[in-house]
């Protein structure tokens, strides 16, 4: 009887430390407890050209990352990229002529967004439209006029 | 002059032979589900010898292999500048690849050889038949247990392989190479999503304890019942289990993240 019993306390140690382990992997290994899906509220932003943005890249002001790109489609009528921008609940103070830029994070780092507030006391709710935006730098075509404007001073 | 093909012919249906055979085996240990669930004790015993059994090769492992990617990812990174990024190297290669297909070899090696020599020997012994004679299901009785025994221990001890193996990967990229504990874990944070890494790591798991347990069951079930067959059915799991696992990741990987 006491084997058994040793048996049934291993047996429940061991699926107790595989749900731990699991529960590890989700809360400190993985977004989980950061995950942001489902909260907050949407913003649209359109952008000429997203360069190589990515859905749920990170959406941040001053450098405090306030949610993540949701999706992103194209705009048949306007040749644009939309992109949906979910923002975290507590974060409802963002002014309505803020601006939507796309940065890289390092040289090769991902791209993401970077919101400048603006200076408007209205203030963007779900669904808005983030009006002014900035197209993500892409490299080919800054050496390229880096390249025309060195031949154009070779020129004179 | 026609053996040749006959051979070749006669070595084809046998491999289809035994493909039949092994669905029918997994189809009538599936089917012995409802009787195990009226007497769990007996997958309580298979727990403990498939799970707890393996526990401490599969920690030890894991320990060691998150350690060893921790070096050699730093070396790599830091030659980019990137060394913050350790993290995200140890903890996605762990959770996508390392953690379910090194567990499903180590548990071929350790828990599905040792299912096939059990089954194989009962076999031999005439337990089996044994168990026949006085009405009971051996498949039900015997096989069904170790199967969910094997189906439930696989994806814990997959798990437990990751989370070792990430601490292994702090443990020597914090501590001794010097990488920023912040950086560390706040940029495995960012990248590691928990649907797209963990649960596909856990569903990958769950099928290789599927495959490695079917596979040792039907070669111990299907052994040839001498001393000789018994040691080949033996090594036989060890190789097609170590084989399936490979392939079948191939699958897995390129349905869950080729796309």
């Amino acid at each position: 009887m006491a084997r058994i019993r040793l048996s049934e306390i291993l047996v429940g140690a061991f699926m107790a430390l595989g749900f731990v382990a699991l529960f590890f992997l989700a809360m400190r290994v993985s977004n989980l407890s950061t995950a942001t899906t489902g909260e907050g509220y949407t913003l649209k932003a359109h952008f000429d050209n997203i360069g190589s943005l990515r859905v749920r890249a990170p959406v941040s002001m001053a450098g405090v990352r306030l949610g993540r790109v949701e999706a992103i489609e194209f705009d048949q009528a306007t040749y644009q990229a939309v992109v949906t921008l979910r923002i975290a609940e507590r974060y409802d103070q963002i002014p309505s002529d803020t601006f939507a830029n796309i940065f890289t994070a390092g040289l090769l780092g991902e791209q993401y967004i970077g919101l400048d507030p603006g200076g408007s006391p209205d203030m963007l709710t779900d669904g808005d439209r983030i009006e002014f935006t900035q197209s993500a730098l892409v490299l080919e075509q800054m050496i390229g006029q880096f390249l025309l404007s060195k031949a154009e001073d070779g020129g004179e | 002059m026609l053996d040749p093909l006959a051979s070749l012919g006669r070595a084809g249906l046998s491999v289809l032979a035994s493909l039949g055979r092994a669905h029918l085996l997994l189809a009538n240990i599936l089917a012995g589900l409802p009787s195990l669930l009226i007497r769990p004790r007996l997958l309580l015993a298979q727990l403990y010898g498939i799970g707890v059994l393996s526990l401490l090769i599969i920690v030890v492992s894991g320990l060691f292999v998150g350690m060893v990617l921790s070096l050699q990812g730093h070396y790599v990174l830091s030659q980019f500048g990137a060394a913050e990024s350790l993290g995200v190297m140890v903890a996605a290669s762990l959770v996508r690849e390392l953690g379910p297909v090194v567990t499903a070899l180590l548990f071929a090696g350790r828990a599905g050889s040792a299912l096939t020599a059990e089954i194989g020997l009962m076999k031999a012994t005439e337990q089996l038949s044994g168990l026949e004679m006085m009405a009971v299901d051996p498949i039900k009785r015997v096989l069904t247990p170790r199967f969910f025994g094997g189906l439930i221990s696989m994806p814990l001890l997959a798990a437990m392989f990751s989370a070792v193996g990430v601490l292994g990967g702090w443990f020597v990229g914090v501590g001794l190479l010097g990488v920023d504990d912040g950086a560390f874990w706040g940029q495995m944070q960012n990248k590691i999503d928990f649907e797209e890494d963990v649960i596909n790591g856990v569903i990958k798991s769950l099928v290789f304890g599927l495959v490695v347990t079917w596979i040792a069951l039907y070669e111990g079930y299907d052994a040839t019942p001498t001393s000789a067959g018994v040691s080949r059915a033996t090594t036989r799991t060890v190789v097609q289990s170590a084989l399936a696992v490979l392939g079948v990741d191939f699958i897995l990987t390129a349905l869950m993240f080729g796309g």
